[in-house]
Formats: C-alpha cells, structure tokens, sequence
C-alpha cells in the first residue's frame, strides 16, 4: 500500500460562502463566510471551532452534500461545484462511522472498489492490506456491531482509505470514543496519513486534538476564519482574543504601549510595567492586551506585578493559581511544586513572565 | 442576502442523476393523475357545468336552491361585525392590562387563556347541537336568528363575542408587548407579519364557520332532506365513534403500560386485540353483530328471549365501529406512554399527589394533543368507513352509503358527486387539524425516551376494575370474530344449529368462489408489491433527499388517506369513464384490472408511506450519505444500503398492502365490472340480500387467507429478517 496509484489533490477553496435559514425566525444567516482556503496536496488540515461555527458545512461542501451559494471549490486544479458527491474524489469519515450495518467487515470496506468495478482479486489484495495497514486483520468476516467503537472507527478509516481518494475527510472522527482511545486513535491517523501521503481535512472542535494531528490548523468563528497557521504560530501568536482564549488557557492583561526598542514592546499596566517581545513597533499610548499562558507565568516573592492569591489548588503535576492583578484574575499553572513554595490564598506576592513568552494584541 | 448560486448547483446535481429525475417525475405524474386529478375533477364538476358555467347548482341538489348568495353575505357580514369587535376588544385588552391597575381587568385577563380553551369546545356544542338537530335552545334560537333577517344576525354577533374575544386577546396577548417594544425593527416586522397571518386565519375560520352554520341550517328548512340527514348521521356517529374509541383504546394502553397485569392470558389478548385492525375483513364485526345480537341473534334470542331487539341504526353502527377502530387508538396510545418518562409522575406523586391528581394533572395534560390526534384519526375513518353502515346501517344511511346508493340505486351522478365533495371536505378540514397541528403538538410535548422503567400500579382497587374491564371488552371483540366461522357452519342461524359445510360448498358450487377468491387473490398479489416498493421509494425520498417537489410527493401520498373511498371511486368514475379530461386518453383502464389495480395501490400507499419513513428515519442519515460519496449513484444506494436496512418494514409493508387490498371495499365496489367477482363485494352482495351463511363463508375464507399471510410474514421476519443480526447488539 505504500505505493500509491494515485497522487494526492490539493483542495482550493475560492471564497465560498453558504446561507442557510432559521427554521424558526425564517431569517437568512452565513453559516459559511468568504472562506478563502488553499490546502497544499498531502497536506493535514484541521479545521477547528466551537459547534456552529461552520466547519462541519464546509466539509460537507468539499464533499458535495452541501452546494455553496458563493464562490467556488476546486479539487486538483479542477471546479467541482456542479459534481454530485457520488463523482467526486473524496472519501469522508462519519462523526457516526456509518458503517453498513448489513454487510461485514470486508464488505464494507470493499464496498467502493466494487463500486468502481475492480477485479475480484484486486479487491481481495487491496482489502486485505489496508486491513492490516489499519490492524484489523482477521477480523474480515465480523459483522460491524461485534466491534468496539475503535475497531470500527479502523473500519469507517479503511472503506475511506481502500478506495485511494484524492482527498481524505474527517468529520470530528473520534467525539464517540472514549479519551484514551481518542488519542492513541489520532496517532494512528496521523501515522496511516504520513504513511499514504494522503492529503487529509479534519474536523474537530478539540483543539488538542487539532494541535497533536495537523500541518495546518484553520481556525473558524461564526462561519469566518478567525486564524489558519501552523499550531505553534496559532498557539503563540494568536490574531485575536477569541483565538488566544479557544487555543488552551489564557490570560489576559490590558494595558498601554509605554516604549518601544529592539523588539520589544514595554506596557504599562496599572499595576506596574512589564516588556513583551513584538515584532511590529506599537506608538506610544496604543491600547493593547498582553497574552500570557498560563504556564508561562511565574510566582514568586518578588517579581514584574503585585498580586493576592485568591485560589490555590494542588493538581499532581502543577499547582492551579487563581491570582488577582489589579482588577484582572490571572491563571496560573506552576508545574512540579513539590520543592517550591506554596501560596495560600490571601498571600501577596508578585508574578512575572519571560518577554518571549508573551504576545501582544 | 439572497440564496446564491446554491439552488441552481443544487438543481444542476439532481439533473445530474438521471434515475432520481425519472422516479421523480413518473411519482408526480402518478400521484397528480391518480390521487389529485379525480378529486379536482370532483371539485371542478361541482361548480362547472358546461351549459351555464360557474354555478352552484351542484349543490342546491343538496342544500336547495339559492341559498348560498344570501348565506354568504349573512357570513361575511357576521364575520366582518363580530370578528372586527372581537379583535379591537382582545387589543385593547391585552393595551389595558399593561396600563391600569384595575383589578378587574386584571382576574379577567388571567381567565382569559382558561376561557379561550374552554369556549370554543362550548362553541362546538352548539355547532354539534345545530347540526343534529337536538332541538336545543340554542339551535332554536340561532334558527331564526340566521335564517329570518339581517337585523337578527347582530344578535349572533353579540353571542359569539363571548368565544371570540378570549381567543382573540390569546392571538395579540405575546404579539403585542413586542410591537410596542422599539428595540429590534425585524421583531417587529417579523410580528406584524405573525399578527397579520393570525388574524386572516382568525377571519377565515369564523367566516367559514358561519357559512357552515348558516347553509345548514337554510338547509334544514329548504334543502333535500335525505342529504341533510345523511350528514348529520354521518357526523353523529363519527363524534362518538371518535369518543369512544378514543376512550377505549385510551384505557388499554393504560392498562397495559401502567398496570400491573403480567399474566400470560392478559397479554396474549392484548396481542390479539392489537392484530386485528390488520387482519380484520369489513363487515365481519357487523355481520357477527347482527348474528349476536339481530333479531335471529344467539344472545338476544336464545340467551335472553329478545325477539324484537333492533341492531341496525345508530348504535349498531357505532358500537360496530368502536370495536373495529379503538384497537388503532390502542397502539397510538401505547406509544405515547411508554415515551412519558415516569420520573415526571413519579414527582408530582413525591409532592403529594394522589394517583388520580397525577393522572389528571399529568399524564392527561401531555396525552391530550395524542387525545385530539386519535379522536380525529378515528373520526376520518369513521365518517369514510362504507362496509359497516352498509351492513347494519339498515335504514339509516350514512354519506358514504348515501354516496353508494345514489350512484347504484338512483344513477343521480351529479347528486352522487356533491355528495363526495362534501363528504371530502369534511376528512380534508379534519386530516389538517390532525396533521398539521396536532401531530406537531404530540411531537412536541412527548419526544423524551423514558429513562427507565415505570413503577407499575399494583393496588387492587385500581387495577382489578380496569382489567375487568379491558378482559371483557377484549372477549366480546373476540367472540365477534370467532362469530363468523361458525355462522358459515350452522345449517341456518337463529334456527337449525347442526353442523353443515353446506354454505362452503355452495360458496364453490353455486357461487363461483374460486374465481372470486382468484381475482381477489391476483389483483391484490399484483398490487401489493407495487404499493410496498413505491411507497418505500417515497419515504426514501422524503426522509433522505432535499428537492423542491419533495412537499408535494409527501402531501400526496399522506393526503390519500384522508381521502375516503367511495370519494375515490366517484373520483374515478367522473375522471376516467371518458378518459382523462373527457379527451378519452386512458379510457382503455376504466373498467379492467388495470384500474382496480390502481385502486388498491392508491387506497394502501399511506400506510406504507408512513411505515417507511418511521423506519426510515431510524437509520442514521450519514449511512447513506458514505455509500454516496463511496461513488455510489442513487440507485445504486437505494438498492445496496437503504432497502437492505429496511427489509423488515418493506415486507410488513408488503404483506398489509396485500391485506389491504384483498380486504377493500369502499372504492372497489363502484368501479368492478362483472368480469370481476371480488370477495369483499361478495360478501357485502349475500349479506344485503340477508344470506348470512354465504356471507359467512366467503367471510371465514377471507379471515383464513389474510390471518395466514400475516403469520408468513412474520415467520418469513424471523427467519430471513435483515436487522435481526445487526441490531441484537444496540
């Protein structure tokens, strides 16, 4: 199997948008907005967002379940607006696996190369190796409900997968499955895409999930792409408050540009002043936000801003702080506070962060 | 924001699927030509005449000459005097409340919503009243007030503000507080426009009731009197036989569900009661009525030494009715309380309730839309039903035997066919109250799952009485049935009780069974698979696929059932004796198998229609929606994933189709020819002339062949059952 027949496609999509009805007020709204997207071939795009954010409408575009009402999709340099899903070159993985129910293991996954008209043997060789490549094999006369839900969620991966598809589509794959599952499961996603060099998008609304799988990570919000990059770009240099706050925790602390030198940006907060590193210059007074993760921040005697604790939780590995800085709640997570100094709540103390750890808004 | 190109690309993929395009078009053209094209010819020769036009000579044949001009006028007036009124007082109701502190207007707006429900049933007393003819006070009055002078009619204003003003102040109680709320200028117009919808419907309704009113009561004064008394026989029984039923089947699915009765009789009857809608023949329950109970009967005559009891009439047919109908109620009941999770009653029981309160104050509350829903349901039926009243109507006739007679006794066409429009409209206005409101309702109120199991009622004082009851109901409905094979057996019923197959041999012999029982048999296996597969096609459609004619195919079909048979037949005979439009085009099918073939699948599609989608929308759409973009085209999908996962509803879809069909009389008896012998027009054929032995055998024949196919279907579930495999595991 590790030598396709098939090159992957790239998916371009050309500002597409889709309007859809409020069943109950009849008023039209955009799920899907402007997207603007060029997914390179062989690449792993997630598409990433709160629920009704419009990620799962434009899969289902790419798909051709959906018809845009704007713009135009194009797969391996061609339009496809027109095609029916059943002409295009794209195999979907269903949140519900949607296996057949009537037909056992082998027959569900050699159900698009009978479709295609493959010969007997073919299918036998081909089935057979996407099996093993997905570990399942022997297991080729089950029936689908006499396997667990990872089993079947290999299954619902190799009737995709068998067929070579020029793309790959995942709809939130792995929501059914239990946490640990779910991510051994991601692995062996990424592992089979790298193995095929498949070009795959995924949908999903974990962003850990995201994060650990992806190339590429597009974020959307309200039917619009709020951020698309690489995860660290996306997990250190969020666009936006929403961005920053969705991708893990965050903290927030507004304040104003003070100075600005050699790549570094001084704010000046109401409790004291505290430099970030930034790339473009900010004018004196701007309004700005410093974005700190919560792991970036440390506590301690002395430091860059006065605080009061006001919750402090043991967790195992870190040590959860709730702290109050000026107005603003501050969120930090101090990893292995075995030999530190543990905080009670109503201590004062300062905390203090390293300038390349944060980011400006 | 306007839909973009979507629609377009949408339409450009389904032309783009050349199998989905034809089934399509060869349903709509199926539907139009056999279910919408007779009944607007119906409608149309109702109103048209080619001599003089538009006119309503139609049905003057019924309610008598010219009394729909002046009727219409007296309604638009009412409507406009009492409906104005009615509006401007619930506004300035609603204006008030929010303004003064009077605290009269206060309590009067809180009775509002109660009184708002409570009226318009004390309106439909007085509807019921008039139109029976009760002689009540009130019918007295409207009489005159209606028919006697303008002037008058204000008097009727006057009263119906009582039922008007509450519902009105329902309708602008929630629009009004938003319209003087500037904040949001799409609210506002978005409720304008629910303002303005309500009161248009408000209007029409009140002027359509009016007019009701009024050219009923013209009639009673003016009109043929046989028609009128045909319709007010047809409504009577129908409200109590929808009552009834209701009531019954309301009880057994109460006992069932909730009383603890776990014996294996109890449960085994509960079975058998629940089968026989299905495999039940029409006339046998009249027939073995009149055996029972008829002047001959074996319990009034020989058990009690009646010898003058009357069966035939009113109560006769109701209580026929009721027993053949409560088992539907019965299965639509059940259903809904086993989706009433029992922690909500087990609540209010915590808090203090008696188990009466909970019942009333409860279960009853959420059943009621499902109450409405079966009360209608069995209405329709009731009021379309033709085997019955025939049977043991005796002299009084029904709209549908009227229909019949008319056409067969009278060949008065015309009058036959105004009959049919009325008899329609009435199972239309009904089939929409029930469809698309109260189906919507009791979708709403009972969508849970029942997180776990009920606490059953164990007390003795509730329990012992309600299965008393229910066993004796269950018995006399079985006893009916056992009836009829033995009163082919006994050599003449009421006198000589030895045993004979007399009347079998005869049915052979002398009455050309065999070809009847072939006709029957073929006609109906020719039709059965048809009905079965198109109408799976239909729900697939309807349940999986979006395209714009889709609301027509569903409405349609579902519409088929509101459509009683004797109506369809007429429908036939006026849309198809001179072919389609009178141009002769498919005169050749009027008169052969062709038609009859027609007929059944016509008459049968709803409940295939309806089987399939439920089962249909069970299965998870995303199943097919892989097997389409695996490159499967919709053929290709239907064939290999849809009809395979719904195998199960498809044969029992199969085999009621053919129970149906070999069953059906209503619209089959005005279209078969003589080169037909079906066993149902046999059957109604001896048991007309009072030949209760033939009738009994053809009767027992039929049981025999329809019990029979239901027990091969279900074997052939069992054996060869798809879902069996795949669903133990869920």
């Amino acid at each position: 199997m590790a030598n396709r027949a098939k090159e992957p496609k790239g998916v371009k999509l050309d500002h597409i948008s889709k309007i859809y009805q409020d069943p109950k007020t009849g008023k039209e709204f955009y799920a899907v907005h402007d997207v603007a997207l060029d997914i390179a071939p062989g690449s792993f795009v997630t598409l990433l967002g709160p629920s009704g954010c419009g990620k799962t409408t434009t899969l289902r575009m790419i798909a051709g379940f959906e018809s845009p009402d704007e713009g135009e999709i194009y797969l391996g340099g061609e339009p496809i607006n027109a095609l029916t899903p059943n002409k295009r070159d794209t195999a979907m993985v269903f949140q519900s696996y949607a296996l057949f129910p009537h037909y056992n293991v082998f027959d569900n996954v050699a159900y698009g190369l009978r479709l295609r008209k493959a010969p007997k043997d073919e299918i036998k060789q081909r089935v057979t190796d996407i099996l093993a490549l997905v570990e399942l094999s022997g297991m080729e006369q089950r029936m689908t409900n006499q396997l667990s839900g990872g089993q079947q969620q290999r299954v619902a991966l190799a009737r995709a997968l068998v067929v070579e598809p020029g793309v790959l589509l995942f709809d939130e794959p792995l929501s059914n499955l239990d946490a640990k599952l779910r991510v051994q499961m991601r692995t062996e996603i990424r592992r089979i895409q790298q193995t095929l060099g498949i070009t795959a998008i995924y949908v999903t609304h974990d962003q850990s999930e995201a994060m650990s799988i992806s190339d590429q990570i597009i974020l959307m919000k309200g039917g619009v792409i709020a951020q698309m990059g690489s995860p660290t770009e996306i997990y250190y240099h969020p666009v936006s408050e929403f961005v920053a706050d969705f991708i893990g925790e965050c903290n927030f602390l507004k304040g104003r540009a003070a100075s600005c030198a050699n790549g570094q940006t001084v704010v000046e907060l109401p409790t004291g002043t505290a430099a970030v590193n930034t790339e473009k210059a900010y004018a004196y007074g701007t309004d700005c936000e410093i974005v700190v993760r919560p792991e970036a921040i440390q506590i301690s005697d002395t430091g860059m801003l006065p605080c009061k604790v006001e919750l402090s939780c043991f967790m195992g590995s870190y040590q959860n702080y709730h702290v109050r800085v000026g107005d603003t709640l501050v969120k930090i997570t101090d990893n292995c506070p075995v030999n530190k100094k543990i905080y009670q709540v109503g201590d004062q103390c300062f905390i203090s962060f390293d300038p390349a750890c944060a980011h400006l808004l | 924001m306007a839909k973009g190109q979507s629609a377009s690309l949408d339409r450009k993929k389904l032309f783009a699927d050349p199998v989905m395009i034809t089934t399509i078009a060869v349903l709509i053209a199926f539907l139009s030509l056999f279910i919408l094209y007779p009944l607007a010819i119906l409608l149309v020769d109702s109103v048209y005449s080619q001599e003089s036009g538009v006119t309503a000579k139609f049905f003057s044949t019924i309610f008598g000459e010219n009394i729909f001009a002046g009727a219409f006028f007296k309604s638009l007036i009412i409507t406009l005097l009492a409906g104005l009124n009615a509006v401007i007082l619930g506004q300035t109701l609603v204006k008030k409340e929010r303004e003064t502190d009077s605290r009269l207007i206060h309590s009067l707006c809180r009775a509002m919503p109660s009184l708002s429900l409570f009226l318009p049933l004390a309106a439909a007393a007085v509807y019921i009243d008039v139109i029976f003819d009760s002689g009540g006070v009130i019918a007295q009055f409207m009489q005159r007030a209606f028919t006697e002078d303008v002037l008058s009619c204000l008097a009727v204003v006057l009263v119906q503000q009582i039922v008007l003003v509450p519902i009105c102040y329902r309708f602008f109680e929630d629009t009004m507080g938003g319209l003087n709320n500037p904040a949001d200028e799409l609210e506002r117009k978005a409720l304008r426009k629910k303002m303005t919808v309500r009161t248009v419907t408000f209007a029409l309704v009140l002027f359509l009731l009016n007019f009701m009113l009024i050219v009923f009561l013209h009639a009673r004064s003016y009109g043929k009197y046989s028609f009128i008394i045909a319709i007010s026989n047809t409504l009577k029984v129908g409200f109590l036989v929808g009552i009834l039923s209701a009531a019954v089947g309301l009880l057994f699915a109460y006992v069932e569900v909730y009383v603890k009765v776990r014996t294996k009789f109890m449960s085994g009857l509960f079975k058998v009661v629940s089968m026989l809608p299905v495999v039940s023949p029409p006339f046998v329950l009249s027939l073995s009525m009149i055996m029972l109970f008829g002047k001959a009967g074996i319990i009034t005559r020989h058990l009690l030494g009646i010898y003058d009891n009357n069966v035939y009439g009113f109560w006769g047919i109701a209580i026929v009715q009721t027993m053949t109908f409560f088992p539907v109620c019965y299965m639509m009941f059940r259903g809904l309380l086993k989706n009433i999770d029992p922690s909500m009653e087990e609540a209010a029981r915590d808090m203090g309730a008696s188990r009466f309160k909970v019942f009333s104050s409860v279960t009853l509350p959420l059943l009621l839309p499902g109450i409405g829903n079966a009360f209608l349901v069995t209405f329709i039926e009731s009021i379309a039903d033709f085997a019955n009243p025939m049977i043991i109507g005796g002299s009084y006739d029904t709209l549908a035997t009227t229909i019949y007679l008319q056409i067969t006794g009278a060949y008065d066409k015309n009058g036959a066919c105004a009959m049919a429009v009325v008899l329609l409209g009435i199972t239309m206005l009904m089939f929409m109250v029930q469809k698309y409101y109260l189906e919507k309702k009791t979708a709403a109120t009972l969508t849970g799952k029942a997180s776990r199991a009920r606490m059953l009622i164990e007390d003795k004082s509730v329990t012992v009485p309600l299965t008393i009851f229910c066993c004796l109901v269950a018995l006399f409905v079985i006893l009916m049935y056992v009836c009829v094979p033995f009163g082919a057996l006994f050599k003449t019923w009421g006198r000589d009780f030895t045993l004979t197959t007399k009347w079998f041999e005869q049915v052979f012999t002398r009455y050309k069974g065999l070809k009847a029982f072939q006709d029957s048999f073929v006609l109906s296996l020719i039709s059965a698979p048809i009905t079965a597969l198109l109408s799976m096609i239909i729900s697939y459609l309807v349940v999986k696929r979006k395209f714009k004619a889709k609301g027509f195919i569903e409405f349609v079909s579902m519409l088929a059932m509101a459509v009683p048979g004797t109506v369809l037949g007429i429908g036939y005979i006026r849309g198809f004796a001179g072919g389609v439009f009178h141009t002769g085009f498919l005169q050749g099918i009027y008169g052969t198998g062709v038609i009859l073939v027609i007929v059944f699948v016509v008459r049968s599609l709803p409940t295939g229609t309806r089987s399939g989608i439920s089962a249909l929308r069970q299965i998870d759409k995303s199943i097919e929606e892989s097997a389409y973009d695996m490159g499967a085209g919709s053929l290709k999908v239907f064939t290999s994933v849809t009809l395979p996962l719904i195998k199960d509803s498809f044969l029992s879809g199969l085999v009621t189709a053919f129970v149906r069909s070999i069953t059906a009389i209503s619209a089959i008896i005005l279209l078969v020819t003589p080169s037909f012998l079906l066993i149902t027009v046999q059957i109604n054929e001896f048991a007309e002339k009072g030949s209760y032995g033939i009738a009994c055998a053809f009767a027992t024949i039929l049981i025999a062949i329809t019990y029979s196919s239901v027990l091969l279907m279900n074997l052939v579930i069992k054996f060869f059952g798809t879902s069996r495999k795949t669903k133990e595991v869920e």
